[in-house]
């Protein structure tokens, strides 16, 4: 049995867990003992994977465990890994920590939402590990469904809309992808042989062209619709702003990498002519995402709102990226990927325990918090400055190497759209120091907030966590860069076959 | 035979113990019925011979045997959940005829699926339906369903007469009943295709496809909220059944055309089914119209043709008839109880009821096609059958039904869990027998899915029925 099969069992048992607890006591310290447990093992297994890799095992997939499911239909319950799967899971597992920690107060249904938020976590897991089409795209939607019930029945605002408003676009656009995995599936025996779910075995046939360019949109368009991708992103800012805490932080950080992971994983690495071909549509409207997500931040006078376009933007810049085909730039948007998963969640932890003290999110309600509460104020500015990309951050590197990548191409379109991106850093600063500036800064506005008092030690777990990840790769990068190039590397064969101007 | 000389021989055990039964004491032949029903289901199960019967009349092959066993399941499943509801004092003294009536139905689908001739399957499809009708009407002192016996006894005997008409002009051109001699001698003249089309629509009154369906929601929700989940569930999936097997058997040869029909009627059939879906508040019309759009999901198989095609629609029916006896059964419990049908009823139901809720919940998210539940692996698979025939588009408007019918699944989900109500439906509990009938569908919509060898076994029957 192969170390993956752990990140299924292990929230399989804790929901099991949760649901016997007696009280909520329980409930909460049955999720922190089996997302720990996620945490330790997903750290080991980057140890693991990189003292393979150092011992020379070059294999495209490390870890792998197939078994057979389905017969008939070819399909199989196959797990592996490689430096990219490796890194999401480890942003998972941190994000997932962080977020009980950060649910803490959660008064009604604890069960409930406990169950739910570890299901949704189960999903992900799930659909990082796949390498079969079909538990991926199983796992995919077990991911999202729970969102209905978590907003719905916990959020705020105009929760009943934001959950059904999001449900049905993440859905809908899981359709989208259903009819590009059964296209694939019924084009995956060109070279003779059965048919196959199996995104190795299909990576390494040639889909006929016109199949091609009649399924990448399909899947770049139904995985982009959870990757934020313009102008599908619609759901995000609304779902966003009414999601509890512990939510809006696995969504923003992690949910909507599976659109970024899947957009790589499955449209570009399995479809790569018709990639290459269509791309730059998809590279205008993921343009057009990064600054509009950045100037609608702007406008935004809740934090909850600030912070969703301001993942809109980012999210963006993901799927930009990757939409650069070349080897800086994909691992520049999987950079991105872990930083951003980590940033986010860290303002929206943030955010939700502001909220909770001061029971506004409109900035210009509050100010002076730094004086009240110190430890988060400083969290939330080292948040912000990793945001804007300050050096020693993830931020930066991961921007540094997006842009790098970007400006390889030579060609006036792919020069002009890389120069608008990078004028977004601007716009990202100004809504950043903004908040700073009114939120944390002057005088402090209601007297109500001398009496708040600072972040209690569950506050403090899920907050230090999440700085240590993002101070972690910015200070120490390349161990995950060079993991991340080690995964590149098929997917980098396969383009450089198309056009020789990629490097 | 054995399935069906065993359902005769149980139904002749309980008429006769009904008629020695004082009228007080009526009551008694609850048990011993499901007692006999559970037995008769299980020994379906034991390995028997197949063959033919009456010069070809009769087929008992694996594959009519493990359907039959299905639709056993199933009916001892309605048993279970109607005992809630037959304890009602004003049941107290047609208790037997609900078993007597509800078993020879049963009876009479098997005779339908095992035909082997257009004159059985004829007589087994009336055997089927005319019960029924009684069985709608069984509160006869309500208007509404003794509305519903007389609305499916009309339209039943339209449907029929159309498609007798139909099997005449079959054997009109062809001079003979027999499915194997019908096959061969199917060439596509007009008065065959003519021919065609009268069975078509007969037997699209019987799955209720559109537009054929029109009867279907004021049946459903005048019967009585078992009778309706009988009808809607086994009744349709019989007919769904051998429809297929008719489709892919009898009619192969002139595939060409009737595939191009089947486009269509999927296309209107999930539609508006969908469509009029939206708008129902009463949680029995509701069911009606999704189970409409649930019928157009099982042509996506038909049309998807192949063995494959076969399979996935037997699959599809097993999940559904889980699914829907979930959903009806929980429905059947809280209008026996409170009298309550409408979805505003359910508002804040999980904070009274969190186990109705729980399986209300599990049972539409199978419907909706959820993973990891079954009606995800029925759905997916369906859809690979009818994109492996390169129909794209047609799956592709079937996808984008799946989330129209996603959002009002979500409605009820969303009046049960999130919505807060200042009169809930109070607490009640629910008798061991509803209980156990519930506990037995939400064990099939949970391991159907995961256990690949049930879908195994249906394809591995399923070899050369094309």
């Amino acid at each position: 049995m192969s170390i993956l099969t752990l990140f299924i069992i292990i929230p399989v048992l804790t929901v099991i867990g949760i649901l016997l607890s007696k009280n909520h006591m329980q409930v909460k310290w049955t999720a922190v003992v089996g997302m720990s447990l996620q945490l330790i093992s997903a750290i080991t297994l980057i140890f693991l994977f990189l003292a393979e890799r150092r011992a020379g095992n070059t294999a495209e997939i490390l870890f792998a465990q197939d078994n057979v499911w389905y017969q008939t239909l070819n399909i199989h319950f196959y797990i592996g890994v490689d430096g990219i799967s490796v890194a999401m899971i480890g942003l998972t597992a941190l994000v997932i920590f962080a977020g009980i920690f950060a649910s803490w107060d959660i008064r009604d249904l604890p069960r409930e939402f406990f169950t739910s938020l570890i299901l949704l976590g189960t999903g992900v897991f799930g659909f990082f590990i796949s390498l079969d089409l079909f538990t991926m795209f199983l796992f995919y939607e077990l991911a999202v469904i729970p969102m209905y019930l978590l907003i719905g029945i916990w959020g705020s605002g105009p929760r009943h809309y934001s959950a059904m408003k999001l449900t049905l676009m993440l859905m809908g656009g899981s359709a989208f992808i259903l009819l590009g995995v059964l296209g694939l599936y019924l084009n995956s025996n060109a070279g003779g042989g059965p048919l196959t779910f199996d995104l190795i075995k299909i990576s390494k046939e040639s889909i006929p062209m016109e199949m091609q360019r009649f399924l990448f949109p399909f899947l770049f368009v139904g995985f982009g619709v959870l990757g934020a991708l313009f102008p599908f992103h619609t759901w995000s800012p609304d779902g966003h702003a009414s999601a509890p805490t512990a939510v809006s932080m696995l969504h923003a950080g992690v949910l909507m990498k599976l659109g970024g992971y899947g957009c790589y994983r499955v449209a570009v690495f399995l479809l790569p002519d018709a990639a290459h071909e269509l791309g730059w549509i998809f590279l205008i409207l993921a343009t057009i995402g990064v600054i509009y997500g950045a100037l609608g931040a702007i406008w935004q006078k809740d934090l909850k709102y600030i912070n969703a376009y301001s993942s809109v933007s980012h999210c963006a810049l993901v799927l930009f990226a990757i939409l650069m085909f070349n080897k800086t730039a994909m691992n520049g948007a999987i950079m991105q990927m872990i930083s951003h998963g980590i940033m986010t969640a860290l303002f929206f932890a943030l955010i939700g325990m502001i909220y909770g003290r001061t029971h506004t999110r409109y900035i210009n309600e509050m100010g002076g918090l730094m004086k009240v509460m110190p430890f988060l104020a400083v969290a939330y500015v080292i948040g912000g400055l990793a945001s804007l990309g300050l050096p020693g951050f993830s931020g930066f590197v991961a921007e540094m190497t997006v842009f790098v990548g970007a400006f390889q191409h030579s060609d006036t379109f792919h020069r002009v759209a890389t120069i608008i991106v990078a004028s977004s850093i601007v716009v990202t600063a100004v809504y950043i120091l903004r908040v700073v500036g009114i939120l944390l800064l002057g005088k402090i506005r209601n007297d109500d907030y001398e009496k708040i008092t600072d972040a209690k030690w569950f506050d403090r777990m899920s907050v230090v966590a999440l700085i240590l990840g993002i101070t972690l790769i910015g200070m120490a990068p390349l161990w995950l860069s060079d993991m991340i190039n080690g995964g590149l590397v098929p997917i980098m064969q396969k383009l450089l076959s198309i056009t020789p101007m990629i490097h | 035979m054995r399935h069906e000389l065993l359902l005769i021989a149980i139904t002749v055990i309980l008429l006769i113990v009904e008629i020695f039964l004082p009228d007080d004491r009526k009551r008694k032949i609850i048990l011993p019925s499901i007692i006999l029903m559970t037995i008769v289901t299980i020994l379906g199960f034991f390995p028997g011979s197949t063959g033919i019967l009456f010069g070809g009349m009769y087929k008992t092959t694996a594959l009519t045997v493990m359907f039959k066993n299905i639709l056993n399941i199933g009916v001892l499943i309605v048993f279970i959940q109607s005992v809630d509801w037959l304890k009602k004092p004003e049941n107290n003294n047609k208790i037997g005829e609900y078993f007597l009536l509800m078993l020879s139905t049963l009876i009479g689908m098997n005779y339908m699926i095992s035909a082997g001739d257009f004159l059985m399957f004829y007589l087994g499809l009336e055997l089927a339906t005319i019960p029924i009708a009684a069985l709608a009407a069984f509160e006869r002192f309500k208007e509404h369903s003794a509305e519903a016996g007389v609305k499916l006894i009309f339209i039943s005997a339209l449907s029929s007469g159309i498609l007798l008409y139909g099997l005449s002009m079959i054997y009109g051109t062809i001079g003979t009943v027999y499915f194997e001699e019908v096959s061969t001698a199917v060439t596509g003249s007009p008065l065959q295709v003519l021919a065609f089309i009268f069975f078509f629509a007969g037997m699209a009154f019987k799955i209720s496809l559109v537009p054929f369906h029109l009867w279907t929601a004021d049946v459903y929700e005048g019967a009585p909220v078992n009778v309706t989940s009988y009808l809607s569930v086994i009744s349709k999936g019989a007919a769904a059944f051998i429809f297929t097997i008719i489709l892919f058997t009898v009619f192969n040869k002139i595939a060409v055309l009737w595939s191009d029909v089947i486009y269509i009627i999927t296309i209107l059939t999930i539609t508006l089914g969908n469509l009029f879906a939206l708008r129902q508040q009463n949680l029995k019309r509701f069911l009606a119209f999704s189970s409409i759009a649930q019928a157009g999901f099982i042509l996506l198989g038909i049309i998807g043709q192949s063995q494959l095609g076969m399979t996935t629609v037997i699959y599809f029916i097993l999940v559904y008839i889980f699914s829907n006896l979930a959903a009806f059964g929980v429905v059947a419990i809280i209008s026996n109880r409170t009298g309550k049908e409408t979805i505003n009823d359910y508002d804040g139901l999980y904070r009274t009821n969190p186990n109705l809720s729980l399986v209300m919940m599990l049972a539409l998210f199978s419907l909706a096609g959820i993973p990891p539940l079954a009606g995800f692996f029925g759905k997916f698979f369906l859809f690979a059958a009818a994109a492996k025939q390169g129909y794209y588009i047609l799956v592709l408007i079937a996808l984008i039904n799946t989330i129209i019918a996603l959002y009002y699944y979500l409605l009820v989900i969303k009046a049960m869990l999130l919505n807060n109500s200042d009169r809930p439906i109070a607490y009640f509990k629910s008798d061991g027998y509803t209980r156990l009938g519930l506990l037995l569908c939400v064990a099939g919509i949970i391991v159907i899915g995961f256990a690949s060898s049930i879908y195994e076994a249906v394809n591995k029957l399923s070899f050369g029925i094309y």
